[in-house]
């Protein structure tokens, strides 16, 4: 180029005419090239940043501009009853998320959304997509057509994500047992949250739960059980017009609760009510006065206790006043009553006076011993923990042995009657298989094999004597004994005659117990004007319909031989 | 191809246009019609047109655009110079119209309806004004006490005030850019150059504290801070399109930037075509850019070389505006990309420019040497 401009002067040189002119002409000339290409510099210059900002930005990783942050969906482990049946599982569903800075219209959004989910919280949802940040949920666990009808919409900035969720088959059949999964899929109740503790939380935590290492957690429960049970209860609760109901039903050698239920419950796959304070599980998370049932340890105290044999006799002519009270019997025979006695017509007088003989250290070391006053330990987190007067003083062990003054769990009560019944072993109960080699393992021996006797024939003695008070749970075939509890419920500070709380527990054939089956019933009411609301007229009928339903399941064989004896007999 | 015996029109025209040139703005108009596909349906459908909406009028305003710019490819130099000065004639009497009868749009009144069409006066303002103002720098260099340094220093204040009334800072910015470039490749002294460099300075500082948003758009891109919003889709398009791109029509961006048919259509190129893309039509631009003052150097008339260069210059600049907006190389700042940006008064006005481009750059007899005081030298220089 320079050259070009020197070509120019020397040839403008050799123009002699207008050679001053021509050489400032020139000279502009050579200055505006120069300038010119200056300028191609800079737009080079430009064009070159512009191409390596482009080759900068092609080896940008895509992630990293904001997408969001990929999470590990949680899974859970199958849960079945011991025969295989499938009582939890995972299903997948997408929940919807939106990424806010994508979104251009939050109003848009919201107002498209609306269309499908009507239940959209609009100044929440709008502050979410306000926000700002890469993501937000805004609905967890869509149904598959939510999903198709929200794709419809085509909204740009959000998306869907496959999540676990919980699936329960049996809907609230097993609900107080299996307990629930929040919304990230984690246990936060029943045998869920135990599942959790046992080590799933952590290996979700560190994103090594996957789906195919995960065995299934078998539990003792057994759904066709379980599902009788449930169905009693609530139809029991419905009859007698009660604020709730439960059931257990215990394997009576090993701990292993094969059945368990309380109403009003809820159903795991919309759990809206779960947390509502009358949907607990009553079973293990309720504390009740037990009444009369807790008679049955007051027996089996004394009896174990070698002061008193089932000949020996209480007087229960006169009520006994200690203090300002005054005990008196529900069906007062106004007689020197025998141990038998005591135990079937329920007599508050003869078992105050059978706690006197082992005294009230005695009387409390032994509600310890079959672990009535402590807290149950079980897999289940929903536990309470057993209430007792904190002194000790003759008025609590005398109200003690007829079951006030003291309350406890309808199921520990259930694992004491076991204990009662099975010739004195007490096992934790489990909601997991236990075989009869490890129930062995765990037992100790709480009370004398000769009580343990003692103990089953005053309860088939209580279902087959006349005037017993659990007559209404004899099931034909299946040798039924039990012992029936209404207590008074304290209403404003003082027991109430109408308000009751009924327990009824029972153990199945009696002759080798196989199973304890434990009802309550919580404030019921007369199924007919007239009709009585005791223990026998409602907790009673639970207990015997959940035996002559499931026995046959629980591999009960029926034998009709005494009965059938005896019509023989009065045939002749 | 045409003999060189046939002596129409046509046939001469073929000859001599410069097809480089041609090819480079045939293919930004094809580009620009297959980007209007991918990134207008979106915006369309966000207010409520049908979807092609834009696509239509794209290729709408492409044929009349194509058209003039061939047609004014046919023009010689004077011809050039006397439409560019009608052009900025009308355009100066429709800017100060559209200061009192212009549609206001987003606070800013810059568009005038004329029989249902609006047009943008100061989109045709610029080119007429860069070649009014090379010939004046021209004239100047020819015959010194012809003030037309001065001239062009009078219209650039005309221009610039109408500019900044509508307000439209950023053709304000292109009016002053164009005008100092040539300025400066007119043989503008050192001298100069500073003082106008320190003016110019004190025009941003000012353009920073009298207008809030322009202080706004340039805080928010000095501390990344506040509604980057749309400079950061951008910049995510291009990251999210990679190499290659997500494929036609799988872009998101271009639903989310109210302008992608506009400002952003090159994010969208990116997003959907890839990087690969983008590099394709900055390398056009380039190429353009480079290859109009590569013939501004070798011009020997003075009033071809400012032109040229000036008319590339604005293009360069817009090109470059835009695509380092696109890329968060620079603070947001609405600039057409031109020949692919959606709008029917940018892309006839681009295409009056190029068509200027192709008449000025055709090739031709060298002129004889107007050395000295016309009419006074008479030799004839042979063609290089």
């Amino acid at each position: 180029m320079k050259k070009f401009w020197r070509k120019r002067i020397s040839k403008a040189e050799s123009s002699t005419a207008s050679i001053v002119v021509d050489g400032a002409r020139k000279a502009t000339g050579g200055r505006s090239k120069n300038r010119v290409v200056m300028t191609m510099a800079v737009f080079l210059g430009i064009y070159a940043t512009i191409a390596g900002r482009l080759v900068y930005l092609g080896f940008q990783d895509p992630e990293a501009s904001g997408g969001p942050v990929s999470r590990v969906t949680a899974s859970r482990p199958d849960i079945v009853d011991r025969n295989g049946e499938i009582l939890a599982t995972d299903i997948k569903t997408a929940s919807l998320f939106a990424e806010p800075r994508r979104i251009v219209d939050a109003d848009e959004v919201i107002e498209k959304l609306q269309t499908v989910l009507p239940d959209i919280e609009v100044e929440q949802t709008y502050n979410k997509l306000k926000s700002g940040t890469g993501f937000v949920w805004l609905k967890r666990q869509l149904s598959p057509k939510q999903q198709n009808d929200i794709m419809q919409l085509g909204l740009p900035g959000i998306g869907f994500r496959t999540e676990k969720r919980r699936f329960y088959p049996g809907g609230p059949t097993a609900s107080h047992i299996l307990g629930l999964t929040n919304i990230d899929n984690q246990g936060i109740a029943g045998m869920e949250k135990y599942i959790d503790d046992q080590g799933l939380a952590d290996l979700q935590a560190s994103g090594l739960a996957v789906p195919k290492d995960l065995k299934p957690v078998r539990l003792s429960i057994d759904l066709r059980v379980q599902h009788i049970v449930r169905d009693e209860v609530s139809r029991a609760m419905e009859k007698f017009h009660a604020i709730a109901a439960g059931a257990v039903v215990l394997n009576a050698k090993t701990g292993e609760v094969l059945a368990m239920a309380s109403v009003p419950d809820f159903d795991p796959n919309n759990p809206y009510n779960a947390l509502d304070k009358d949907h607990l599980n009553r079973m293990s998370a309720g504390t009740y006065e037990m009444g009369s049932t807790i008679k049955s340890f007051t027996t089996a105290m004394a009896l174990d206790s070698g002061k008193v044999t089932l000949n020996s006799t209480f007087d229960a002519r006169r009520p006994i006043t200690i203090g300002r009270q005054t005990i008196r019997d529900f069906h007062g025979k106004g007689r020197i009553l025998t141990v038998p006695e005591v135990f079937i017509y329920s007599s508050n007088i003869g078992s105050a006076r059978e706690a006197d003989v082992v005294g009230i250290e005695g009387h409390r070391e032994f509600l310890k011993r079959i672990g009535l006053l402590d807290r149950m330990k079980t897999e289940l987190p929903e536990v309470a923990r057993p209430s007792e007067p904190k002194v000790w003083k003759k008025v609590h062990s005398i109200t003690i042995a007829f079951g006030h003054g003291m309350s406890t769990t309808p199921l520990q009560t259930a694992v004491g009657a076991a204990a009662l019944m099975n010739g004195g072993l007490l096992f934790e109960p489990t909601f997991l298989p236990r075989t009869q080699a490890q129930a062995d393992a765990v037992a100790t021996r709480v009370i004398k094999e000769k009580t343990g006797e003692d103990m089953r024939y005053l309860y088939r003695l209580n279902a087959t004597a006349p005037g017993g008070s659990g007559k209404r749970a004899a099931v034909p075939g299946y040798r039924v004994g039990g012992k029936t509890g209404t207590a008074e419920k304290v209403v404003n500070g003082r027991y109430s005659s109408t308000v009751r709380f009924n327990a009824f527990v029972a153990a199945f054939p009696m002759e080798d117990p196989q199973y304890i089956v434990l009802s309550i019933i919580d404030e019921p009411k007369p199924e007919k004007p007239g009709a009585g609301a005791t223990a026998g007229f409602n907790a009673a009928p639970i207990v015997s319909n959940i035996i002559r339903r499931s026995a046959s399941f629980l591999g009960v064989q029926p034998d009709f031989g005494h009965e059938t004896e005896a019509k023989l007999v009065s045939y002749q | 191809m045409a003999s060189r015996l046939d002596k129409s029109p046509v046939a001469i025209w073929w000859r001599t246009i410069d097809r480089w040139f041609l090819a480079a703005f045939l293919s930004l108009m094809g580009l620009g019609i297959i980007l209007s596909f991918a990134a207008s349906p979106a915006v369309a459908e966000r207010i409520g047109l049908g979807s092609f909406h834009f696509a239509t009028r794209q290729i709408f305003f492409t044929l009349p655009a194509l058209a003039v710019m061939l047609a004014v490819s046919f023009l010689e130099a004077r011809e050039v110079r006397r439409m560019a000065l009608i052009m900025l004639c009308i355009s100066l009497v429709l800017m100060v119209a559209v200061l009192y009868i212009g549609v206001e749009v987003k606070g800013a009144r810059r568009w005038v309806s004329f029989a249902g069409v609006s047009i943008q006066p100061s989109e045709f303002l610029k080119p007429a004004f860069v070649i009014v103002c090379a010939w004046l720098f021209a004239e100047h260099a020819r015959q010194p006490d012809i003030p037309g340094n001065l001239f062009a220093m009078i219209l650039l204040g005309v221009v610039v005030t109408l500019l900044v009334a509508q307000p439209d800072l950023g053709q304000t910015m292109l009016a002053l850019g164009t005008w100092g470039v040539m300025f400066f490749m007119a043989g503008m002294p050192w001298l100069w150059i500073v003082v106008l460099g320190a003016l110019g300075a004190g025009g941003a500082v000012a353009a920073y504290t009298i207008f809030p948003h322009v202080a706004g758009r340039i805080d928010r891109f000095v501390t990344g801070e506040g509604d980057t919003f749309q400079v950061d889709m951008g910049r995510e398009a291009v990251i999210n399109g990679g190499w290659f791109g997500v494929g036609p029509g799988e872009g998101t961006v271009k639903r989310i930037i109210p302008d992608s048919h506009a400002d952003f259509v090159f994010a969208v190129a990116g997003e959907e075509f890839g990087i690969v893309l983008c590099f394709a039509i900055m390398f056009l631009f380039a190429f353009i850019v480079l290859r109009g003052l590569n013939t501004a150097l070798k011009e020997q008339d003075d009033f071809t070389r400012y032109a040229v260069a000036g008319l590339v210059v604005v293009f360069g600049f817009q090109s470059v505006i835009n695509m380092g907006v696109n890329l968060q190389l620079m603070p947001a700042k609405g600039m057409t990309l031109p020949f692919i940006s959606y709008g029917g008064s940018s892309l006839i006005a681009i295409a009056i420019s190029m068509g200027m481009v192709l008449a000025l750059t055709r090739k031709r007899p060298e002129k004889r040497k107007q050395v000295g005081f016309s009419g006074l030298s008479q030799h004839a220089m042979p063609a290089e």
